[in-house]
């Protein structure tokens, strides 16, 4: 039984640059890094290869000693350049020089009719060495998820209402068969269903809206209607003990190329958006592209800041980083390294804010895109409350109580007023809001690892 | 621009660690991002835009709105003056005394605060907040425009520190402060807190008849009396339609120095709701739950105050200010949305309960906020039960 939810709380951030519905794909990166540092809860990564190993487009790089059966592997074939470690020996980045053609790791070809009868162990057995399998994270807590746990529901957000965020029925045109297979696995891992969630604001593309064997469901409202954790909240909410996966439609669609076509398809096509790029589009290139090249000379300004992922939830990377692991958007910016005389009370149209105090007029114009640079508009404050995030928050939790009670370190407290249901990426925009500048997504997670310790 | 910006950055290195005033660092940044928003840019990891909201501009969105208050109550300090001295008098001369009176307890207010804001600032190594803009200015406002200016001084240092800094400072508070200040002159020095203290005299002798006593007083006194009603008490005032509805409204009449007028009040209540800055459900509760205890007493009639018509109470004493201004202070209001509702009840219900069945404050809403600022997390308390009910019994299913 399918499900419509129409959220009202929340706030979309329109910024300026948004990429262009066309595709470049004649460019080709020096160098792809796999960079440890993008998955939750690795906790003793160990390197499978050494400089100068040659590896295929899904051979293994690395795993976590915790949990050996899970690789992560190489999205080109090529050469382990280097593997840079920071302070106390942090594994950072693994390096590959990529081969002019793409050589693949060679996984179990299945034909459609003999996916319907894979068992569960077999899916496995494909699954975890492939590299898709840090793609499937495990609510609660926003980790990798753990193959042995059968969960109670899995769930897929088809659309992305961050900041600039690609869409995905956009960079995964053509793909229905791969995307249908995907799911089709993803059935077997549950006892419960497969929960598809659309973005009931836009056209159904045909990627989606012919899918079967699922549960669609579609929800209305500003960000974060998007968010995966959002939507679960309101259809099958975790409790304590309950175990649900999410996974990204780029993730489906990996999976049904793996058991279709027995490799690791890591190509993917990303949008490069913001305000100071030129030419905002899409380019097709791999997981952990470096990024200089997309990014050369196509700026209108110097200072800037590069982020993979979005505005509101991505890191910062260097002018010549790398395409984080469960990014489809690199969000170019520019630096808010200015000061302004008596900022903090002229009036202006010209900045975003979510609030209507004396001389914030965005408000009126909810519709314009807008040019923000990475300046805080304003210092760290104490705490007070205005009751704001509640007005950003579309679940029924109480993100003040819930965020007092992760820096009390109150972990029953914090289990009764829902841990379990957020991860970072759904109180992002709390911290946006936040007039006192905290680190709301920062607390959030140091609560989780409370949460996972404890 | 860049000029000032040059002194400043120039002056920095003695304000930074190892140097020469490194202690009171604070009070120069707090100068410094005063006249410049600083270059501080988004973390790493995390938002990598910020709203261009800022404690600042949320302080300051209050004391805009504060202003038609404070501006009449300059032109009513002189307009009382005037007429209690039986003279004439244009609006810029009553203005002018208003300012004269008003002025000094404005700068009396912020200077003793911020002097106490500024050391605390330094000992416990914090940024200097900006809570106290709100707060320097509702002081001067809820107090007699005759008060001496060390008890402003001293009150507003008691409740810094007692109320605020005891705490740990901006945010941590659970009294108002301001009503703390004012709570704690008026027990301290009753004497210059009621009685005769409403019109400010200066050298000059009242005319014959005059009368200082508030709505309040004179609505509290017929009740005891018990010989008239309080609406016709009110209209048979000494000087002419003094209290009658629409002044009352208006708020030309003795009083705390901006708590006069209801009309103002509502103005400010019009900037604080349109900016999102002031709780409306906190406004809306306070004003239904005073109405509803005033039919509630309407209903027993009593005696002559309880059978005042219920829409009176809110446009005597300070009820209005207090349930814009004060109730709504977010750090001490409840902060459950749920719960705004019951607090601002609450205080409505309290202030009228205390206006007519206790003979020892005539005005009730000082104590109302108070009380429910200390009840404030308990209703909270229960909001919040209840959300972690309701995810209990989920799980439970």
């Amino acid at each position: 039984m399918s499900k419509f939810v129409k959220l009202k709380k929340g706030f979309n951030i329109n910024l300026a640059g948004v990429a262009k519905k066309r595709i470049v794909d004649s460019i080709t990166p020096n160098v792809f890094a796999l960079k440890p540092t993008d998955f939750n809860g690795i906790e003793r990564p160990k390197l499978s290869v050494a400089e100068g190993d040659t590896v295929k487009a899904g051979s293994p790089l690395m795993f976590d000693k915790i949990r050996p059966e899970v690789k992560f592997t190489a999205p080109v074939s090529g050469e382990v350049v280097e593997i840079r470690r920071g302070d106390r020996r942090k594994l950072l980045e693994i390096k590959i020089l990529p081969d002019q053609r793409i050589e693949y790791e060679n996984f179990h070809k299945y034909t459609i009719s003999a996916i319907s009868t894979l068992s569960r162990e077999d899916i496995l057995k494909q699954l975890l060495p492939s590299g898709i399998w840090p793609r499937i994270i495990q609510r609660p807590y926003g980790v990798i998820a753990n193959p042995a746990d059968k969960p109670k529901a899995i769930f897929i957000s088809t659309f992305d209402s961050h900041p600039l965020a690609p869409g995905f029925d956009f960079i995964l045109k053509g793909e229905e068969q791969h995307f249908q297979t995907g799911l089709d696995i993803l059935r077997r891992l549950t006892p419960g269903k497969v929960h598809l969630n659309i973005d009931s604001d836009a056209e159904v593309s045909p990627l989606f809206g012919s899918v079967t064997g699922v549960q669609v469901n579609k929800f209305s409202g500003p960000h974060p209607a998007g968010n995966v954790g959002v939507q679960i909240h309101h259809l099958d909410p975790i409790n304590k003990g309950d175990i649900a996966w999410t996974i990204s439609p780029y993730g489906v669609t990996q999976i049904g190329k793996l058991f279709l076509e027995g490799i690791y398809d890591a190509s993917k096509i990303f949008a490069l958006a913001g305000p100071p790029v030129k030419e905002p589009q899409y380019y097709k290139t791999f997981d952990g592209a470096c990024i200089d090249q997309f990014i050369n000379n196509g700026l209108s300004n110097d200072n800037v800041r590069i982020i993979s992922g979005n505005a509101l939830t991505g890191e910062r990377i260097s002018a010549d980083g790398y395409l984080g692991y469960h990014d489809h958007l690199v969000t170019v910016l520019t630096e808010g390294n200015h000061s302004e005389f008596i900022g903090w009370i002229l009036p202006t149209s010209k900045k975003l804010s979510f609030h209507r105090a004396f001389g914030l007029f965005s408000f009126m114009n909810r519709d314009e895109r807008y040019d923000l640079d990475t300046n805080t508009y304003g210092e760290e404050r104490a705490f007070v409350q205005t009751g704001v995030f509640e007005r950003v928050t579309p679940m029924d939790i109480l993100p003040t109580h819930l965020l007092k009670a992760i820096m009390a370190e109150d972990y029953d407290d914090m289990e009764a007023l829902g841990i379990y249901e957020v991860i970072e990426e759904d109180l992002a925009l709390c911290e946006f809001v936040d007039v006192s500048k905290h680190p709301i997504q920062s607390i959030v997670r140091d609560g989780i690892d409370l949460m996972l310790e404890g | 621009m860049k000029a000032i910006k040059d002194i400043l950055d120039k002056q920095r290195p003695m304000f930074q660690r190892g140097g020469k005033y490194e202690k009171f660092y604070y009070l120069f940044e707090a100068l410094e991002t005063f006249m410049f928003t600083p270059d501080h840019t988004t973390g790493a990891k995390g938002v990598q835009v910020r709203d261009a909201i800022d404690l600042k501009r949320l302080m300051m969105t209050v004391v805009i709105a504060m202003i038609p208050c404070l501006l009449f109550g300059m032109w009513n300090v002189g307009h009382q003056h005037y007429i209690a001295t039986g003279q004439v008098a244009s609006f810029l001369e009553k203005f002018a005394i208003g300012c004269y009176v008003v002025i000094p307890m404005l700068l009396v207010s912020y200077t003793a605060g911020g002097v106490v804001e500024v050391i605390f600032a330094v000992i416990r190594k914090h940024p200097i907040n900006e809570g106290f803009l709100v707060t320097g200015m509702l002081i001067p406002l809820i107090l007699p425009p005759t008060i001496p200016l060390w008890q402003i001084a001293l009150g507003t240092i008691f409740a810094v520190v007692i109320a605020k800094e005891a705490f740990g400072g901006t945010g941590m508070n659970v009294l108002n402060i301001a009503m703390t200040a004012r709570a704690f002159l008026y027990f301290a020095y009753p004497g210059q807190m009621s009685g005769d203290v409403w019109t400010y005299m200066g050298d000059a002798t009242p005319v014959e008849g005059y009368s200082g006593a508030t709505a309040l007083a004179v609505v509290y006194d017929t009740s005891v009396a018990g010989t008239n009603t309080v609406v016709s008490a009110l209209g048979d005032s000494w000087y002419a339609s003094l209290y009658d509805l629409k002044n009352l409204f208006f708020g030309a009449m003795p009083g705390s120095v901006g708590e006069t007028s209801t009309l103002m009040v509502l103005l400010g209540a019009a900037i604080l709701i349109a900016t999102g800055v002031g709780s409306w459900k906190i406004i809306a509760s306070v004003f239904g739950g005073a109405l509803f205890m005033g039919y509630l007493f309407n209903a027993m009639g009593l005696n002559a105050y309880m059978a005042m018509p219920p829409h009176y109470h809110l446009v005597i004493g300070g009820l209005a200010f207090g349930a814009v201004f004060m109730a709504t202070d977010p750090v001490t209001a409840a902060h459950t949305e749920t719960g705004k509702w019951i607090y601002g009840f609450l205080i409505g219900v309290l202030t009228v309960i205390i206006r007519v069945v206790n003979p020892a404050y005539p005005e009730g809403i000082m104590l109302a906020v108070l009380l429910m600022n200390v009840f404030a997390p308990l209703i909270d308390f229960y909001v919040v039960q209840a959300n972690k009910k309701r995810r209990l019994k989920r799980a439970t299913i």
